[in-house]
C-alpha cells in the first residue's frame, strides 16, 4: 500500500464514493421498483415473490390484469379529471393571487401593507392540521350561487377543493420576495413610459419572473395532486372525489396487494414524470420553501 | 403652496384610510390600485385561515358538537383541563394489624386498588376520574402517574418523541448525503435526483407501500433481513409490535423525506467559500478536521433551521398513523393530531378537536420561538 501512487489513492477514494453512492441509491430506488414490478404480479405470486430478490425484477406471470381490476374497483377516469381539473384551476389561481398581492406589497405604496405583510409572514407558523376542523364548519357555512341557485354549504363540491387554496402566504412571500430583488429602475421606466400599474404587472414584472412562477407552481400542484386528508373530509359525493381519496376503496376486509400496487403506480407515475422533467425546478422550488423562515 | 398635511385634512375620509400618511395625496390611485390587487389574497387568507384559526382558539373554551340538541356553552379551560390534567401519586402498600407489608399470592406486595382512590373517594377529589397512566415500583411503595386522558398523553408523549427522534436521525442524514454528493463528479446529479424522488411522492403512497414492506408475514423487510443474515432472523410484524411500531414509521418518514433536508443542507454547503478550503489544505488540515473547523461552523444557520422544520413537519404526524396503523397496536402510534381528527372529525366532538389543535399550536409556536433564539443576531 505504501507504494500506491497518489493516482491510484484518488482513483480507489472515487471508485469508493460511487459504489457507496450506488449502494444508498438502492436503498431510495427499490422500494419504487418494488411498487411498479409488484403492481404486474398476481396477488399469490407476488407473495410468493416477495420472500425472494424476485420482488424487484419482473418475472414470472407478467400482466396489466391488476390494473384492469382497479380500473373496475375505482371510477379511475373520473378520479384522474376530477384531481387535474382542481390542480390546474388551483395553480393557475394561486399563480394569479399570490403573484397580484405580492407585486402590491413590492411596487405600490398603499396603507397598512407593512402591517399586512408581517401578518402574512406570521400565518407560516400555523399547521394546516390546527385549522381543518374549523376550516370544516366554516366551508359548511359559506354561501354559493351555482347551476342549482343560492345553496348554503360548500360540501360535495369542487370548489371546497379548490378555492382554499388558491391563496396561501408561503406563495405570496416567495414571490414578493422575487420582486423585491427586481431593480427598481425597471419599474419606474415603465411608469414614465405612461405604462398603468395592472400593464407594468402584466407586461414587465410578470414576464421577467419565470423562476418564481414555476416554484409556486410547483410547490401547488404537489400541494394539490396529492391532497388526501381535506377531500377526504369534505366530498362524499363519489363523483367529485380526486385520486388519492381513491386508495380508501382499497381498504377492505381482503387486502388486494397487486391492485393497491397497481393503483399507487397509477397516481405516482404522472408525478414522477413531471419530477423527471423538470427535476431541476422540482428541487429547486422545494428548496427554496423550506429556506422560507 | 398647500401642504400634503393640510390637504389631508381635507380629504374624505377613505382616501386618508388606503394612502400612507408620508404620500402626496395625488398617489391614491395608486394605494386603491395596491389594496385592490392585494384584496383577492387578502380575503382568501381571512377565510380560510385566520378565522379558522381565531376560531380553533374560541372553541376550545366551548362545548361545541357538529350536531347538537342543546346550545354550546363557555366551559373555560375544562377541555384543556381534561386533556392535560397529569398527577402523581404514591400508593402504600397494605399492612396488617402489626404493621407489616402484606404479599399477595405471587409473592409481590400487595397494594390498595387504585380505583379506591379515582372513584368517589371524598379524601382524593383531585383524583377523581383519572386513569393510570403508567407506574413503578420505588422501594416499599409504588408511583404512579395518573391522566385524565391517558390516549391524548399518550399521542402528546408519541409525537414529542417521534419529532425528537426524527429530527436530528433524519437531520444527520440528510447531512451525510450531502457531503457524499458536494463534489463535482460525473453523474452526481442523477443520484442528486434519486435521492429526492421520493419527496415528491405522497405520503399516502409511501404509508400504503410501506405497509406491505413492513409487513409480518410476507414484509419485504424480514425477507431482505433474512437473506443478510443467511436465514437466521426472526420475522418481526414491525407495525404490529407496540416497541418496533414507532421506529418503523420513523425509518420510513426519514426515508420519505430525507432528499428534501439534503437540499437544504447542499445550498448551504454551497455558501461556504471554497477558499477557506484551499486554505485549510495549506494548513494540512485532513477531511476531518476540514469538516470540523471549516465545514460546519459554515453550517450553524443551516443546521438550526433544519432540526425546527422537521419537528415542526414531524408535530403534524397524521398521514402515517392513519393509513398504517390507526395509532396501534396499544396506542403504539397514537399522535396528536390524528387524536384530533378522531375526535373533531370522527366523533364530531369539535370543541375538544378544537382544544387539541391549540395545544398543538402551542407547542409548534415554542419550537419557532426557540428557533428565533438560537438564530438571533448575535451583534
Amino acid at each position: 500500500m505504501a507504494t500506491m501512487t497518489w493516482e491510484t489513492r484518488h482513483k480507489l477514494i472515487i471508485s469508493l464514493r460511487y459504489a457507496l453512492l450506488i449502494l444508498i441509491s438502492a436503498i431510495f430506488i427499490f422500494p419504487i421498483v418494488f411498487m411498479v414490478v409488484s403492481s404486474l404480479k398476481p396477488d399469490l405470486q407476488l407473495l410468493r415473490d416477495s420472500g425472494s430478490l424476485r420482488a424487484f425484477l419482473p418475472v414470472g406471470d407478467i400482466s396489466l390484469n391488476n390494473y384492469a381490476f382497479a380500473f373496475e374497483r375505482v371510477p379511475v377516469i373520473q378520479f384522474a379529471f376530477n384531481s387535474v381539473f382542481t390542480t390546474v384551476v388551483a395553480v393557475l389561481a394561486s399563480i394569479l393571487l399570490n403573484s397580484m398581492a405580492a407585486f402590491s406589497f413590492a411596487f405600490l405604496r398603499w396603507r397598512g401593507k407593512k402591517l399586512m405583510l408581517t401578518l402574512i409572514i406570521a400565518t407560516f407558523i400555523v399547521p394546516f392540521e390546527v385549522i381543518a376542523i374549523p376550516l370544516l364548519l366554516v366551508v359548511n357555512s359559506l354561501p354559493w350561487i351555482g347551476p342549482d341557485g343560492f345553496e348554503i354549504g360548500w360540501l360535495n363540491s369542487y370548489h371546497v377543493q379548490i378555492i382554499p387554496f388558491i391563496a396561501d402566504s408561503l406563495g405570496i412571500f416567495l414571490f414578493y420576495q422575487y420582486f423585491r430583488d427586481l431593480p427598481d429602475e425597471l419599474v419606474e421606466a415603465a411608469r414614465i413610459d405612461g405604462a398603468s400599474i395592472w400593464q407594468t404587472f402584466t407586461r414587465i414584472v410578470m414576464p421577467i419572473s419565470g423562476p418564481i412562477l414555476a416554484t409556486v407552481a410547483i410547490l401547488k400542484f404537489l400541494l394539490m395532486w396529492n391532497a388526501y386528508i381535506w377531500p377526504l373530509m369534505t366530498v362524499r359525493t363519489e363523483e367529485l372525489r380526486p385520486i388519492m381519496v381513491g386508495l380508501q376503496y382499497f381498504f377492505q376486509r381482503y387486502t388486494y396487494w397487486g391492485e393497491i400496487m397497481a393503483y399507487l403506480t397509477l397516481v405516482t407515475i404522472p408525478v414522477l414524470i413531471f419530477y423527471l422533467a423538470l427535476q431541476r425546478a422540482f428541487i429547486q422550488s422545494i428548496a427554496t420553501s423550506g429556506i422560507k423562515g | 403652496m398647500i401642504s400634503a398635511a393640510e390637504t389631508r385634512k381635507n380629504a374624505p375620509l377613505w382616501v386618508r384610510l388606503l394612502v400612507p400618511k408620508d404620500a402626496p395625496l395625488y398617489q391614491r390611485h395608486e394605494a386603491i390600485a395596491g389594496w385592490l390587487m392585494a384584496f383577492p389574497a387578502l380575503l382568501v387568507l381571512t377565510i380560510f385561515l385566520v378565522i379558522p384559526f381565531l376560531m380553533a382558539f374560541v372553541m376550545s373554551f366551548t362545548n361545541q358538537r357538529l350536531v347538537s340538541p342543546n346550545p354550546t356553552e363557555w366551559v373555560g379551560m375544562r377541555n384543556f383541563e381534561r386533556l392535560l390534567t397529569v398527577r402523581v401519586f404514591t400508593l402504600e402498600p397494605e399492612r396488617d394489624e402489626s404493621g407489616a407489608v402484606v404479599w399477595d399470592d405471587d409473592g409481590g406486595i400487595a397494594y390498595p386498588r387504585l380505583r379506591t382512590f379515582t372513584r368517589k373517594n371524598p379524601d382524593y377529589p383531585e383524583l377523581s376520574g383519572l386513569r393510570e397512566f403508567v407506574s413503578w415500583q420505588s422501594g416499599e411503595n409504588r408511583t404512579v402517574i395518573l391522566a385524565a386522558d391517558v390516549v391524548f398523553l399518550r399521542a402528546l408523549i408519541n409525537t414529542l418523541l417521534f419529532a425528537g427522534v426524527i429530527a436530528p436521525l433524519q437531520g444527520g442524514l440528510a447531512l451525510l448525503l450531502a457531503l457524499l454528493l458536494n463534489q463535482a463528479l460525473p453523474f452526481i446529479n442523477v443520484f442528486r435526483a434519486i435521492y429526492f424522488a421520493p419527496v415528491v411522492v405522497s405520503m399516502v403512497v409511501v404509508s400504503l407501500l410501506w405497509r406491505f414492506i413492513y409487513d409480518g408475514e410476507n414484509g419485504l423487510l424480514n425477507t431482505l433481513l433474512g437473506i443478510a443474515t443467511l436465514g437466521s432472523f426472526q420475522p418481526v410484524d414491525w407495525l404490529g409490535n407496540p416497541y418496533t411500531a414507532m421506529p418503523a414509521m420513523i425509518a420510513m418518514s426519514a426515508w420519505q423525506a430525507v432528499g428534501f433536508h439534503m437540499v437544504i443542507w447542499l445550498s448551504g454547503l454551497q455558501t461556504i467559500p471554497t477558499s477557506l478550503y484551499e486554505a485549510a489544505s495549506l494548513d494540512g488540515a485532513g477531511a476531518w478536521q476540514k469538516f470540523r473547523y471549516v465545514t460546519w461552523p459554515g453550517l450553524r444557520n443551516t443546521a438550526v433551521l433544519i432540526l425546527i422544520v422537521i419537528s415542526i413537519q414531524a408535530m403534524g404526524l397524521f398521514v402515517q398513523v392513519d393509513v398504517m396503523t390507526r395509532g396501534g397496536p396499544l396506542d403504539a402510534t397514537q399522535s396528536v393530531v390524528y387524536q384530533a381528527v378522531q375526535r373533531g372529525y370522527d366523533k364530531q366532538d369539535i370543541a375538544e378537536g378544537s382544544a387539541i389543535s391549540v395545544v398543538l399550536f402551542v407547542v409548534v409556536l415554542a419550537i419557532t420561538i426557540v428557533n428565533r433564539y438560537l438564530t438571533r443576531d448575535r451583534d
